[in-house]
């Protein structure tokens, strides 16, 4: 399901990383010249022999300081940059070796929720969540279904047409979680996702991933919010400065 | 009510981040520019066409002192280079233009006095023939002895010289399209490149969602095939009364007669190649469109992991 060995992340200057094989395409060469001139030597390495292992429908918080590298431990599995060493297999795809092209597929059964969301601003709430639903190619009938019944669900349905620029932080935030889980990913990875949401909001995104993680889904949820972990015990994986400090296993 | 139309699903946000107007203005003004060479290929290929069927089977034969008894023939020395001419196999006709007829010829050399100049003029004898290969210097020299004097001018050196100069400015209109083809693709390009900076979050999330390479070129290159066409239609249409007038200027060098004014005699006075290469330079620019925005995106897509 999910196997880090030995993983080792750094970061190069246009955030993303190289890939682990081959030389690097012309593009990836022209693309320094957003670099700043005369600092040319390789980042520091951000995560370092990271390893454990993961079986399908468990539940982890990661748990870590600021800065620890949670975001990147999660970037590391949404397939947004690839380990610079170690190997790293993904719902039973080698990530390190696969071909470029491998990875669109494996995308679309991850479901993320970010950070800072990353809505798309001229797109409307429901054409936001719809989206991961069109680049599957599902059929538009059962597009509407299923986003208006999920939008009924986390409470949005009122704002369907508005874009995520006239809702508030937490209503953003709920329209995020809406379009990670609407493909039911089998590997659902949440950044900080309680962070504008309310304490009763917070609890019911919990329950949402739990019922998720009950039938199946693989949930992986990074905080600093320590009273919600406390709420809602399960086993971690904690960072510490770049490195896995504790990993626990299934009760 | 929620808009459920995903063929108008816009998720990259391009109908800003490629904007429908630099990008058909650049591609019409490069389909106008195209236009013009074409027209000009078209235009030199049937006038070459007319003149080599003109002038390709024609002798001029100039008989000085015509009215002077000929050597050792009965008549005037006129009357015997005419008959040796019709008397030449490979020679369909011969005939003398008449005063009037050289006054018209030399009127723009000599203004209207031409006719009645005092300076003897010879006589030209306008000869069509059978095959275009017939060799002319026997038949000269026979001419010749019977009238000293007699000039024959082969047409044959002006028809090579007239095709070298033709193949030449169709080299020159040919290389004009090329390099109009190459600067179209590269406004595409460009215009590409601005549209995926702009957008580059945009593209990172739906990269991010799962979005396959192709998908997302192709988003971009139907945007810049949709704009090229529309470029393409509004640069062809424009040039056409252009090369209409263009072409009716043209027509009295091809033998068309000349009426002004007439439109549907202006439409028939255009090349029917060009009826046909005409609607093929807006497929071309969508052609150049589509291809030049599905690489360039292709390419800078390979920066993503
Ligand atoms: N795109 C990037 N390019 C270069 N370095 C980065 C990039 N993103 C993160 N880093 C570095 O990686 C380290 C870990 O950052 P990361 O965002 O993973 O921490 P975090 O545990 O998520 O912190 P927080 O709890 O504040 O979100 C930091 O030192 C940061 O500077
Ligand atoms: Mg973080």
């Amino acid at each position: 399901m999910l196997r880090f060995e030995m993983v080792g992340l750094r970061y190069d200057r246009a955030g993303y990383t190289p890939p682990a094989r081959g030389r690097r395409s012309a593009a990836d060469r022209r693309s320094g010249e957003s670099r700043p001139p005369g600092r040319r030597q390789p980042l520091p390495e951000v995560l370092h022999d990271i390893s454990f292992q993961l079986d399908p429908g468990a539940f982890r918080w990661l748990l870590g300081p600021s800065g620890a590298g949670k975001s990147s431990m999660l970037r590391l599995m949404y397939l947004a940059v690839r380990p610079t060493r170690g190997r790293l297999n993904l719902l039973g795809t080698e990530v390190t070796t696969a071909p470029r092209t491998a990875l669109p597929g494996l995308r679309r059964r991850i479901g993320v929720v970010f950070q800072d969301f990353r809505l798309l601003q001229h797109l409307s709430a429901f054409d936001n969540v719809a989206l991961p639903l069109r680049l599957a190619g599902r059929p538009e009938g059962q597009i509407k279904a299923d986003v208006t019944e999920l939008m009924r669900w986390v409470g949005l349905s009122r704002y369907l047409d508005l874009p995520p620029a006239m809702l508030s932080g937490g209503e953003q935030q709920r329209v995020a979680i809406a379009r990670a889980v609407i493909t039911r990913p089998a590997l659902l990875l949440a950044d900080e996702p309680t962070g504008n949401l309310d304490d009763a909001q917070a609890e019911r995104l919990m329950q949402l991933f739990k019922e998720l993680n009950r039938i199946g889904t693989t949930v992986i949820v990074a905080t600093h919010n320590e009273q919600l972990v406390a709420r809602h015990p399960a086993p971690a994986l904690r960072l510490s400065e770049g490195r896995l400090v504790r990993v626990d296993r299934d009760a | 009510m929620i808009s459920l139309r995903p063929s108008g699903f816009d998720e990259l946000g391009l109908r800003r981040a490629l904007s429908d107007r630099v990008l058909p203005l650049l591609v019409a003004a490069m389909t106008f520019l195209a236009a013009l060479a074409l027209g000009g290929w078209f235009g030199i290929a049937s006038l070459s066409q007319h003149w080599r069927t003109g002038a390709g089977s024609a002798l001029t034969v100039q008989v000085p002192d015509a009215q002077a008894s000929a050597a050792g023939l009965p008549g005037t020395r006129l009357a015997a280079v005419l008959s040796l001419l019709t008397g030449t196999p490979g020679v369909a006709s011969a005939k003398a233009l008449a005063q009037d007829e050289l006054a018209a010829l030399l009127r723009p050399w000599l203004g209207s006095a031409g006719g009645h100049l005092s300076v003897p003029i010879p006589a030209v004898i306008a000869v069509r023939l059978n095959e275009e290969t017939l060799d002319v210097t026997p038949l000269a020299r026979r001419l010749a002895s019977a009238a000293p004097g007699t000039l024959v001018e082969d047409h044959a050196i002006w028809i090579r010289r007239l095709a070298l100069l033709t193949r030449s400015l169709q080299a020159c209109a040919g290389l004009a399209l090329i390099v109009v083809a190459a600067v179209a693709a590269a406004v595409v390009a460009v215009a590409t490149r601005a549209g995926l900076i702009r957008r580059r979050e945009a593209i990172e999330i739906v990269h991010g969602l799962g979005a396959t390479d192709s998908y997302i070129a192709g988003r971009f290159a139907a945007r810049a095939t949709w704009l090229a066409t529309m470029g393409g239609v509004g640069g062809s249409v424009i040039a056409l009364p252009l090369l209409l007038v263009l072409a009716n200027l043209a027509a009295p060098f091809s033998g068309r007669p000349v009426e002004p004014g007439d439109m549907r005699d202006a439409l028939e006075t255009l090349p029917p190649g060009l009826w046909f290469a005409l609607p093929c330079l807006p497929a071309i620019a969508a052609a150049i469109g589509f291809v030049t925005a599905h690489g360039t995106v292709r390419r800078w897509l390979r920066r993503l992991p």
